[in-house]
Formats: C-alpha cells, sequence, structure tokens
C-alpha cells in the first residue's frame, strides 16, 4: 500500500533533495520509521533521542492532524499523503538567565 | 552547509520587522520570511561567483502569537498559520525561507527553547527589544547536529519590490 510522504522544504538535503518520497506502509509511523531509515539524516530532525516525535513537528494524513487520529497508530491507506509540517515557537533565553 | 550564509533585506522591510517587534512589546511578535534561496535556484549558475551562497527576503508574513499563557517570554505559531504563510508566499512565486520574532529586554541571540524548536535551513531573525525600543538584529541557521545555531549576515540590500 504505497503512501506519499511529503518532504517540506528545509529538510530535502537530508533526503537527497526530494520533495517526496512513497512507501508501503501500514501506519503512519511506519511510513515515518521507512523515511528516517532511508534518509537517516532526517531524524534528528523528526524525532527526539527517545524515538518520540519532536513537539514542534506536526505530521498529517490527508488534511487530518496525527495527534487527533491514533497519531502514530494512525492507519494509511493506498494513496494517502502524509505532510510534516512545523509549528514554529520560540522564546527568549529564560532557561540561560535560570543556570 | 558549513558554509557561512548571508540574508539580504531591504531596508524597508527591516525596520518592518523593528517596527513590529516594538508594536507587540513588552510581548512577542513573531512572522514568516518570504523570499527565495538563490543557492537552490535550480541550474543557477551564478555568473562570476563572487558572491558568498545568499537568500533573499522580499516579503514579511505577520503572525498572530498563539501563546496566551506566557505572551512576554513565548511564541508559538500553529501549522495552521505555517501553512498559511506557505500558501501567501506560493501565490508569489516565493517560499518561506524562514521566521522571525522579538526578545523583548532580552538579546538577539537565540535560547535553549529556539534551538528545541527549530529546523535547519530556516533563516531565523531575533530582534532585540529594550524599554520599548528596537536594538540589535541578527539571523541566525540551525547547524546540522542541532547543538547551536551559527549567525548568518544580514546584508540590507536594496531591490525593486515585486
Ligand atoms: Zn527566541
Amino acid at each position: 500500500m504505497p503512501v506519499k510522504v511529503m518532504i517540506p522544504s528545509p529538510l530535502r538535503p537530508y533526503a537527497g533533495k526530494r520533495d517526496s518520497a512513497e512507501f508501503n506502509a501500514r501506519t503512519v509511523g511506519e511510513a515515518l520509521g521507512h523515511l528516517t531509515t532511508e534518509f537517516g539524516d532526517l531524524r534528528k530532525h523528526l524525532f527526539t533521542e527517545d524515538g518520540k516525535l519532536r513537539s514542534f513537528v506536526n505530521v498529517y494524513v490527508n488534511d487530518e492532524d496525527i495527534r487527533y487520529l491514533a497519531k502514530e497508530n494512525t492507519p494509511t491507506k493506498d494513496g494517502d499523503t502524509i505532510s510534516i509540517i512545523p509549528s514554529i515557537a520560540g522564546g527568549v533565553p529564560t532557561m540561560e538567565l535560570a543556570s | 552547509m558549513a558554509d557561512a550564509t548571508a540574508l539580504w533585506i531591504s531596508g524597508h522591510l527591516a525596520e518592518k520587522i523593528r517596527a513590529h517587534g516594538a508594536e507587540t512589546y513588552p510581548h512577542e511578535c513573531c512572522g514568516a520570511l518570504l523570499g527565495r534561496d538563490l543557492s537552490s535556484v535550480a541550474g543557477s549558475d551564478r555568473g562570476s561567483g563572487a558572491e558568498a551562497p545568499a537568500r533573499e527576503i522580499l516579503q514579511l508574513f505577520p503572525l498572530v502569537n498563539r501563546r496566551d499563557d506566557s505572551p512576554r517570554n513565548r511564541f508559538s505559531v500553529t501549522p495552521e498559520d505555517v501553512l498559511a504563510a506557505e500558501k501567501a508566499a506560493r501565490e508569489q512565486g516565493l517560499e518561506v525561507v524562514g521566521w522571525y520574532h522579538s526578545h523583548p529586554d532580552h538579546p538577539a541571540r537565540p535560547s535553549l527553547y529556539d534551538r528545541d524548536h527549530a529546523w535547519p535551513w530556516y533563516s531565523y531573525i531575533i530582534v532585540s527589544i529594550q524599554n520599548g525600543a528596537p536594538q540589535d538584529m541578527t539571523s541566525w541557521r540551525l547547524n546540522d547536529d542541532r547543538a547551536e545555531f551559527s549567525p548568518e549576515e544580514i546584508e540590507i540590500r536594496h531591490r525593486a519590490a515585486v
């Protein structure tokens, strides 16, 4: 069941400059697993060291945020499109001040 | 990606970023940087080759800070805002090449929080606002290993608006 993963501009340098890739996957987690296996340099920009999706990284199946579905266990079907969209967050250096 | 990078922006747009920071003070402001990445223009033979790899900002897309718990020192832009910024860019043949935000009463240097919520490739402009007045403006790119940001030179360039 091929699903298409769209690769956002900032991550294309880590994915052979491709803007998308197709994988056979039954869930979102499986598709992202294939993606980061094929393009290992992508992994740290999507996942934390303990393997969780980074908090500012949002994943959509077609137009639905997987947070409101079954997260990484969200099932995928033939022809689905997975999008990776950052939310932009920032802050003043309070953490440095605290140290 | 170890090369030093430069960011071209008109004096007018640079002034608009400062003004946005002053306007939202003591809260943070944020917005998208719309432009072109000249280093990734397909098949570009950049002529004399004398210039550093550069990207240029041609328009701003100011955003609303969605954090109301701690707006003074945190901002958050939803993925819907990001999609809206990308759509606005596409409609003009541009792309979102980065983001700007202000540091009220703090220096124009990225925080650890900034680092943990960033991707490489994007340019992150930070403007320091001290007592309501814009001060330093800097730009940064996250390194491949996510360990730190590298400073990016901001070059004020005049250019006809698109
Ligand atoms: Zn910041």
